[in-house]
C-alpha cells in the first residue's frame, strides 16, 4: 500500500474523530468559561440526543426530522438541567458544582436504564449514510457518515463564530465568560445568557452524540462516559474556557488517538487510552492554561 | 481530657465494637451481617478518602484507582497454587510461587498503594480545585485501562476469579476500627490541624510556615494505604470481581457516603456509609418490584440510583456542608475535641 494514501487515509480519520471530540469539547469549555464548572452531565446529552433521534425514528418521524429533533431534545435538557440542578449552587466551591453535576450524570444514567435498560440498542440509519466512498482503488475509503460528520462539524463552527461575535446574546456570553458580575452589574440578563450558553453547549452535544451513534450503529445509557472525558481532554490541551481552545484541542486529541493505533507498534494501541490520560497530566502540570488560553490562573 | 482518659474511652470503644461483632451474627439473619461487612468495608474506603478529600481539601476522584489496585494485589498474592495455574497461567515466576495468608497479603497491597501514591501524589498534589480532581481522574482512568490490558496479572476485562473469601465481619470490623484509630490519631493532632490550614488557605498556611506539598502528599498516600487494604477487605469478599467493578459507579458511591454527611469528619463518614447503605439496600429490594396482591409494581431497574442522586443534588443544594454541619459526634468528640 501507498505510505501517502496511508497517511492521507489517516488524517480523514483524524479529522472525523477530531470533529467529534471538538463538538463536545466546545460545549464543555463554554460552559466552564462563564460558570467555572466542570460538568459532567454534558456527555449525556449526546446520550440523550441519540436516544431522542430513536425514540422519534420509532414515531416514525423521516430520519432527517428525527435528527434535528434528537438535537433540540439534547438542547432542551441541557437548559432544564441547569435550571433545576446547576443553578441553585451557582457561585459555589469548584468540587459542590463538580460534585452536583456527576450526580445528574449518574441520575440521567440511571433514567436511561430505567427507559431503555442498559443493554446497547442498534440506531437504525439511512443506508446512503453507511455508503463507503472509495478513491483510488480503495485506497482511501469513508463513509457518508464521515463527510456528514465533517461538514455538520464545520456548519455547526460556522454558525458558532456567527452567533458569538455578531449577536447580542453571543457577545453577552463573551462578556459573561470575562466577568460574570460584571456582566450582571452592565444589565445583562445573566441566567438567560446561561441558558442560552447551556442550550447550544448542549446542542452542540446531542449532535455529537447522533454522529457518535451513527457511526458506531448502537446507543446506549452510558455512551457520553467516554467521548466526554475526551472532551475533558481536548478542552484542557486547547485551554479550558477558549471555545478556539477546545476546536483545536479536539483535533490534536482526535489526531494523536488515530496516530497512536495507525504508525505506534500494535502493542501500544491497547494503551491509547492511558496514554492520552497522561497527557492530560502532564499538560495539567505543566501548562495547566492549555496551548491558547491565557487569561486563567492556576493557583496552588 | 487526659491522654488516659482518651485512651480508655479508645478501649471501651474497640471492647463494644468486639463485643457486637461476637454476638452479632447470632442476633440477625446472614443478608443483615453481609450487608454490615460492606458496610465496614465501605467505612474503610470512605474515611479514607475524607482524609485527602475532606481535610486538606484536595478532591481526588481516583481513590477507587487505588482500591482497584489492592483488590488485584491482595487477589494475586492470596490465590492458591491451583488457581494461579488455572486462571493466570502467564503469570511471571517470582509471582506465582507465592501464596499469602490474608493478613499479610492485604497490607502488602497497602503498601503498593503507598508507593503508587507517592509516585502519582508528587506531581498531582501540586494541583488544586477541579485541576486535580480531573487529573486523579486521569489516574483512575490509567489504572482501568492498564488493569484491562496487562492480561497476564488480572485476566484483562475478564472476571479475576479464585480469590480466597476471607473478608469475615472480625476481618472487616477490625480494620475499620484500626482505619479509624489511625485516622483520628493523625486528624486531631498538629498534622492534622496543618492539612485543615491547607485546606482552609494555602497562602496563609504558606506564611506561618506550613509546607503545602508535604501536607497533602502525606494525606493522600495515607489514604491510599488503607484504600489499598479496602480493596483488599473487599475483593475478600466478592471473591471475583473485574476492573469494571471499580470504576466510576463505585466511585459515585463513595463519594455520595463522604458528602451526604460533612465531609472532614470521620464519625460524618461512618455515619454516611450507614445512611447511604441502608437506604441503598431498601431503595433496590424496592426496586424489585412489590406484589400487593391485588396489584404490583413492576421492577424498575436503576431507580435507587436516580433516588440517591436527587438526595445527593439536594444536599448539595441545600446543606452543601452536609447533614452535620460542623459537628463530630460519638467516639472523636469525647476524645479527640480540645477546645483551648
Amino acid at each position: 500500500m501507498n505510505t501517502g494514501f496511508y497517511i492521507a487515509q489517516q488524517v480523514i480519520n483524524a479529522i472525523s474523530l477530531g470533529s467529534l471530540y471538538a463538538l463536545v469539547a466546545i460545549g464543555l469549555s463554554m460552559v466552564f468559561g462563564i460558570l467555572r464548572m466542570t460538568n459532567f452531565a454534558h456527555g449525556d446529552m449526546m446520550m440523550v440526543g441519540a436516544f431522542g433521534t430513536l425514540v422519534l425514528g420509532w414515531l416514525g418521524l423521516p430520519f432527517g426530522l428525527a435528527f434535528l429533533g434528537g438535537i433540540a431534545i439534547g438542547a432542551i435538557a441541557g437548559v432544564i438541567v441547569e435550571r433545576t440542578a446547576y443553578r441553585p449552587v451557582r457561585g459555589s466551591a469548584d468540587v459542590t458544582l463538580l460534585l452536583t453535576s456527576l450526580a445528574v450524570t449518574y441520575i440521567l444514567e440511571n433514567l436511561g436504564i430505567l427507559v431503555f435498560s442498559s443493554s446497547p440498542r442498534n440506531f437504525p440509519i439511512p443506508d446512503w449514510m453507511n455508503e463507503a466512498l472509495q478513491f483510488y482503488d480503495g485506497q482511501i475509503t469513508f463513509t457518508q457518515i464521515n463527510v456528514a460528520t465533517i461538514v455538520l462539524t464545520a456548519v455547526s463552527l460556522g454558525f458558532l463564530g456567527w452567533f458569538v461575535t455578531r449577536t447580542d446574546a453571543g457577545l453577552g456570553m463573551r462578556a459573561a465568560a470575562e466577568d460574570l458580575g460584571a456582566a450582571q452589574l452592565v444589565g445583562l440578563d445573566v441566567n438567560q445568557l446561561i441558558s442560552v450558553a447551556f442550550a447550544i453547549a448542549s446542542r452542540f452535544a446531542g449532535l455529537a452524540g447522533i454522529l457518535w451513534a451513527a457511526q458506531s450503529g448502537i446507543v446506549e445509557p452510558d455512551m457520553g462516559f467516554t467521548p466526554l472525558l475526551k472532551a475533558f481532554v481536548a478542552a484542557i490541551i486547547g485551554g479550558f474556557g477558549s471555545i478556539a481552545g477546545a476546536l483545536l484541542g479536539g483535533y490534536i486529541l482526535g489526531a494523536l488517538e488515530v496516530f497512536i493505533v495507525a504508525f505506534l507498534p500494535s502493542e501500544v494501541s491497547p494503551y491509547r487510552d492511558a496514554i492520552v490520560f497522561a497527557l492530560l497530566i502532564a499538560f495539567l502540570l505543566f501548562r495547566p492554561n492549555g496551548l491558547l488560553n491565557r487569561t486563567q490562573e492556576v493557583k496552588l | 481530657m487526659s491522654r488516659a482518659a482518651a485512651f480508655v474511652a479508645t478501649i471501651v470503644a474497640v471492647a463494644v465494637v468486639a463485643g457486637l461483632v461476637a454476638i452479632l451474627p447470632q442476633l440477625v439473619n446472614d443478608y443483615i451481617v453481609r450487608v454490615v461487612i460492606v458496610m465496614c468495608i465501605s467505612g474503610v474506603l470512605v474515611a479514607s478518602m475524607g482524609l485527602g478529600n475532606g481535610f486538606t481539601g484536595v478532591f481526588s476522584l481516583g481513590h477507587v484507582g487505588f482500591v482497584a489496585v489492592g483488590a488485584y494485589v491482595s487477589g494475586i498474592l492470596s490465590l492458591s497454587q491451583a488457581a494461579k495455574h488455572s486462571y493466570l497461567p502467564d503469570l511471571p515466576g517470582w509471582l506465582s510461587g507465592i501464596t499469602l495468608p490474608f493478613l499479610p497479603a492485604t497490607i502488602v497491597a497497602g503498601l503498593v498503594c503507598v508507593v503508587l501514591a507517592l509516585v502519582v501524589g508528587a506531581p498531582l498534589m501540586r494541583l488544586s480545585g477541579y485541576f486535580v480532581s480531573v487529573a486523579t481522574l486521569g489516574f483512575l482512568i490509567i489504572v482501568n485501562v492498564v488493569l484491562i490490558n496487562a492480561v497476564d496479572f488480572t485476566r484483562g476485562a475478564r472476571t479475576f476469579t479464585g480469590v480466597p473469601l476471607e473478608t469475615t465481619l472480625r476481618w472487616a470490623a477490625g480494620w475499620l476500627v484500626v482505619t479509624v484509630i489511625v485516622l483520628a490519631r493523625v486528624v486531631y493532632s498538629p498534622t492534622g490541624r496543618r492539612y485543615l490550614s491547607v485546606r482552609e488557605d494555602v497562602i496563609a498556611a504558606r506564611a506561618v510556615g506550613i509546607k503545602v506539598l508535604p501536607a497533602r502528599l502525606s494525606a493522600f498516600t495515607l489514604g491510599a494505604f488503607f484504600a489499598g487494604v479496602g480493596g483488599s477487605l473487599y475483593g475478600h469478599y466478592l471473591g471475583s470481581f473485574s476492573p469494571a467493578s471499580f470504576y466510576m459507579a463505585y466511585t459515585f458511591a463513595l463519594i455520595s457516603m463522604l458528602v451526604i454527611v460533612r465531609m472532614p469528619s470521620i464519625s460524618g463518614a461512618l455515619v454516611g456509609v450507614v445512611v447511604v447503605t441502608v437506604l441503598s439496600e431498601v431503595l433496590r429490594n424496592l426496586e424489585r418490584g412489590l406484589d400487593f396482591g391485588a396489584f404490583a409494581i413492576p421492577p424498575l431497574y436503576g431507580a435507587s440510583q436516580i433516588v440517591l442522586g436527587i438526595i445527593f443534588i439536594l444536599i448539595m443544594i441545600f446543606r452543601p456542608s452536609g447533614i452535620m454541619g460542623d459537628r463530630e459526634f460519638g467516639l472523636g468528640r469525647f476524645v479527640k475535641r480540645k477546645r483551648a
